[in-house]
């Protein structure tokens, strides 16, 4: 139905190759059109951090894919990087949409901000371009009916459960010393949504909600979030911020010795990063995270963490998503049989793709999202960041209450 | 006289109507259609900064008036959309007149009065962000039904279109105020409130005036945004990026002219798509580059652009005339 | 609803905070008292600032307190040279043009900062951020505490410099009747620049004081420029002590309605007072002459 555009460059290519390569004929047949795959991160503005992290990821599965010969379905055609950047902001999201699809994407993957992720799915779904969103938590995503929309990832109403009922779990292995619990999330569309369904799920569970704090991003100070949680002394504090914010509560909290029995954070920032934990270690201590994370089991996922480390990069969760969802969707180009949109769709929906590096089995997508898909519970341990939950993939076992 | 006035303007509208003619490309169409959202509201800021002399740094508190009113009215009420985008250009201008009546008749102006109007839309910001009505931090999503009788359409084009429709509109509407009494006693009031209302000029109220058309006019950008993109935080609506977009678009284009915010955003946002194309593979390298040019060209065309045109005509006219 | 030693506590907390935020607003009310132009690339040079004090003490091991003297030197020379050099000649003495190239080096500065440092946020390694003063029930930050001190100082400093130098009597003369300065022999120009170098060399010893209990990465001054401008007005603008007294106040009731309110809705205790301000009494709490 499409004609991929990039026939005429093929042509022109295999033309100019054959007069300067007369004598290798096999460089010609092993040199067939590239396939073009949009990354749009936000790499400049508010969200630079994690956008840049997210592009590595996505750099890394579209090295290893063409060092190991292309995709051998299409005859081993390279992946090329059409990279877009989101400026932090919608506006410039789908004008990056609008660009990609004009240099002839075969999909697009990423995004990152939930707002970004909206806007940019929703202008690549006019030309029916597989969006594939690597983070974006929000809800709505994949509640809008746009066919061209995947995720990977967990949303926010999977990540709350799973975090719930781990958090359940480990309160009663340990002879349930929890009881009390004070909220701390920053008030915008991923910290407020988690908050409110916090605060209807954990009374049920038998959790009483001290107090919930919200704060703003960036914040300036977090004296008074700690003077709160001092004055209420929960057993446990739910932080959901980003890093900034995260570090500056755990600073404060242990500057101003509160000692709760758990910090138990949901998809925050800093809990289970890297940088966090190597520069403020006391801080960082037993602190546990549910956060996307890479299967510590996973062989793959040990080497890449080991090569981005080496290269002294940060190993954060965007890295192995991004590097995942470009392996999915070079898996349905090959299954597509090529660049054509309703068949990478369909494949797509199709897929039982098994060969990524999450903790989240082989994919399967009921509107557009993956069904397996789901956050793990990480601590803090001996200046490591390990999995505690679900058991299956953990490689450590859960420090709770934290000693003294 | 007149016919040299409305010749400029006519010719960028005519110009820019046939785009959708000479391009099929939607990357341009998409990219033009955020310059005019862009531009409209720049056009609400001139009329109040530029011609009336009263800088807000806050505009955006009409802008998300606009587009939050136009959203909600849809989501919770169902009202039409069309009828929807009207009540909130409706309810920008109300706003406008409520800060309006605070501020002027606090005899605010200068610095004093443009962070007070910032003040008021983080104050918009910070409550529909907390606000459960509008959706709180998870913002508002129109749902996706491409109707014309939902402002919803399927071709990029007619969008375009209608946006450039809106744009003319305000251009006329400047022009005639330009032209007419109430231009007068806004230049009045801009270059010397007191004399001007010792010549008998109300001086509020036509302070009042302008910033209730103004806040109308950026308020109707922001219901265009909340149409196009169809969803909105209060991060978008109320965040200070469409303020500080519509009071650069303005003074670059050539602050107090009829097409000076018009030719401001697409200068602005051309230089934009211009330096993504040199950022290389270092991240910024493009913004830097971008922001380089800005204080440059403030340096060569210190009257924006329509300024600096209309004083080489000047220039080049007195020359002759030696 | 809280104990009275959480209420003292926290208003404590807000004047040691407060007085960060009157360094930053210092530069600010200094650089519209005299150019009477709303620098918008104040956050971004208080980006510029703590980079250089990470990047000291990352590099160098500097200490960030004994990087204040030469960090001082190096942006009060910046501060000159962009005021003398590039935002006097672009803007031709304009005060929008001042507002728009102000906004096109912050924009410059800040995506400079992110091509060469990165989006990472940074913080001091080391225990200085956790050092505390035991103050009857109240465990004070150390760090806090001499940034406290700092901020006072400096505006100690500021003060004599206006009232008892040339430079500084030049510098009120310039801000009240510039025309006047020109007439009686002052070089305006280089007072604006001066003046500018002197609100940089403010910022210098805020990134200095803030850096051991903050992090940076390239767009952290935004968070503190809208609260300095309030604080500029609130104190009226260009008067030291009322910057001074300004940010004290700002602290203590960001800390209060922070506590009452929550920190999101407490913001807003921030602005509302602002307008009231504005609206009731536009000269500011200080007095000062608009």
């Amino acid at each position: 139905m499409i004609t991929p555009p990039h026939i005429s460059r093929r042509a022109l290519l295999g033309a100019g190759a054959a007069t300067v390569a007369l004598g290798s004929p096999a460089i010609l047949r092993a040199e067939p059109a590239s396939v073009k795959l949009g990354i749009l991160q936000p790499v400049t503005g508010a969200l630079a951090q994690d956008g840049e992290l997210g592009r590595h990821g996505a750099q890394l599965a579209i090295d290893e894919i063409n060092a190991a010969g292309g995709l051998q379905a299409l005859g081993g055609a390279k992946i090329e990087m059409v990279f877009g950047d989101a400026r932090s902001n919608p506006e410039a999201a789908t004008q990056e949409v609008e660009r990609l699809q004009g240099e002839g994407v075969a999909a697009i993957v990423g995004g990152f901000a939930s707002p970004i992720c909206l806007a940019a799915s929703q202008a690549a779904a006019r030309y029916n371009l597989p969006y594939i969103v690597d983070v974006g938590v929000s809800d709505q995503i994949v509640k809008r009916g746009l066919t061209n929309t995947f995720r990977f990832a967990p949303g926010f109403g999977m990540v709350t459960s799973v975090a719930l009922d781990n958090l359940v779990k480990l309160n009663d292995a340990a002879g349930k010393p929890a009881k009390t619990v004070v909220l701390v999330h920053e008030d915008g569309l991923f910290g407020s949504g988690l908050a409110k369904l916090m605060q209807t799920e954990l009374p049920k569970r038998g959790f009483e909600i001290l107090e919930t704090i919200a704060h703003p991003t960036p914040a300036r100070d977090m004296s008074n979030v700690a003077l709160r949680i001092r004055s209420l002394n929960p057993d446990l504090v739910i932080p959901s911020s980003y890093y900034g914010e995260f570090v500056l509560l755990a600073r404060t909290m242990l500057q101003q010795h509160i000692r709760p029995k758990g910090i138990y954070c949901v998809l925050n920032g800093a809990a289970s990063n890297y940088r966090f934990v190597r520069e403020f270690p006391e801080a960082a201590a037993a602190v546990m995270d549910c956060n996307h994370w890479a299967d510590p089991r996973n062989p793959k996922a040990q080497a890449l963490k080991k090569q981005v480390q080496d290269a002294g990069k940060l190993w954060a969760y965007n890295v192995p998503l991004n590097y995942s969802c470009v392996k999915l969707v070079a898996d349905a180009i090959s299954h597509a049989g090529g660049a054509d949109r309703g068949k990478i769709v369909d494949a797509l929906a199709a897929s039982t793709f098994k060969d990524h590096i999450m903790p989240y089995g082989p994919t399967r997508f009921v509107n557009g999202q993956n069904q397996g898909a789901a956050p793990v519970n990480l601590q803090v341990q001996d200046g490591d960041i390990k999995v505690i939950f679900p058991t299956e993939f953990a490689d450590a076992k859960p420090v709770f209450p934290r000693p003294a | 006289m007149t016919g040299r006035d409305l010749l400029p303007p006519a010719l960028l509208i005519g110009l820019l109507a046939l785009v959708p003619w000479a391009t099929s490309s939607n990357t341009m169409l998409n990219f033009l259609v955020t310059v005019l959202i862009v531009a409209l509201a720049a056009q609400g800021w001139n009329l109040l900064g530029g011609f009336g002399g009263q800088f807000s740094f806050g505009h955006a508190a009409f802008f998300g008036t606009g587009a939050y009113a136009t959203a909600l009215l849809q989501i919770r009420g169902g009202v039409n959309a069309w009828i929807a985008c009207l009540i909130g250009i409706a309810a920008g201008g109300v706003v406008g007149w409520v800060i309006g009546v605070l501020a002027f008749r606090a005899r605010l102006r200068g610095s004093y009065f443009a962070l007070v109007t910032l003040a008021f839309a983080e104050v918009l910001r910070i409550l529909t962000n907390a606000a459960d009505f509008t959706g709180g931090a998870a913002g508002l999503l129109l749902r996706l039904d491409v109707r014309p009788m939902n402002f919803q359409f399927a071709s990029r084009a007619v969008f375009y279109w209608i946006a450039l429709v809106c744009v003319a509109v305000v251009l006329l509407l400047t022009v005639m105020i330009e032209r007419g009494r109430f231009g007068a006693q806004l230049a009045a009031v801009r270059e010397n409130e007191e004399a001007a209302r010792a010549l008998g000029v109300d001086a509020l109220a036509v302070k009042l005036r302008a910033i209730t058309l103004s806040a109308a006019i950026t308020a109707a950008a922001g219901c265009l945004y909340t149409q196009y993109f169809l969803y909105l935080d209060a991060n978008i609506a109320y965040g200070s990026w469409i303020s500080i977009e519509a009071l650069l678009a303005a003074i670059v284009g050539g602050i107090g002219t009829v097409a000076g915010p018009v030719i401001g955003a697409l200068t602005l946002h051309g230089l934009g798509e211009l330096t993504k194309g040199f950022a290389g593979d270092i991240t910024g390298v493009d913004l830097v580059l971008f922001g380089l040019l800005l204080v440059a060209a403030i340096g060569f065309a210190p009257l924006g652009i329509v300024g600096s045109l209309r004083r080489l005509r000047v220039v080049r006219l007195s020359g002759g005339a030696r | 609803m809280y104990s009275p030693e959480i209420v003292l506590e926290a208003v404590v907390n807000g004047l040691l905070t407060g007085a960060v935020y009157a360094l930053v607003a210092l530069g600010l009310t200094l650089v519209y008292g005299v150019l009477h132009i709303i620098n918008f690339a104040h956050g971004a040079l208080l980006t510029c600032a703590m980079f250089a004090v990470w990047g000291l003490a990352t590099a160098f091991g500097i200490d960030p307190y004994l990087a204040i003297p030469p960090l001082v030197l190096v942006f009060f020379g910046m501060g000159y040279a962009l005021q003398r050099f590039v935002i006097g000649p672009a803007s031709h003495g304009d005060d929008n043009n001042m507002l728009l190239v102000t906004l096109g080096l912050s924009i410059a500065i800040e995506n400079g900062l992110l091509a060469v440092f990165h989006s990472d946020t940074r913080g001091l390694e080391g225990d200085a951020a956790f050092q505390v003063v035991q103050l009857g029930p109240m465990l004070i930050s150390r760090a806090k505490l001499i940034g406290f001190a700092g901020a006072l100082l400096v505006a100690a400093l500021l003060w004599l410099l206006l009232t008892t130098t040339d430079t500084g009597k030049a510098i009120r003369a310039v801000a009240r009747e510039k025309l006047g300065a020109r007439l009686v022999g002052i070089d305006v120009r280089h007072i604006y620049a001066v003046t500018f170098g002197l609100g940089c060399a403010c910022l210098a010893v805020a990134a200095c004081l803030l850096m051991p209990t903050y992090y940076v990465n390239p767009r952290v001054g935004n968070a503190f420029v809208l609260v300095a401008f309030t604080i500029v007005v609130l104190g009226g603008m260009g008067s030291v002590p009322g910057a001074l007294l300004g940010g004290l106040f700002i602290g203590v009731v960001e800390s209060m309605s922070g506590l009452f309110l929550g920190d999101s809705l407490g913001q807003l205790g921030i602005f509302v007072i602002f307008i009231l301000v504005l609206l009731l009494r536009p000269t500011g709490m200080f007095g000062a002459k608009a």
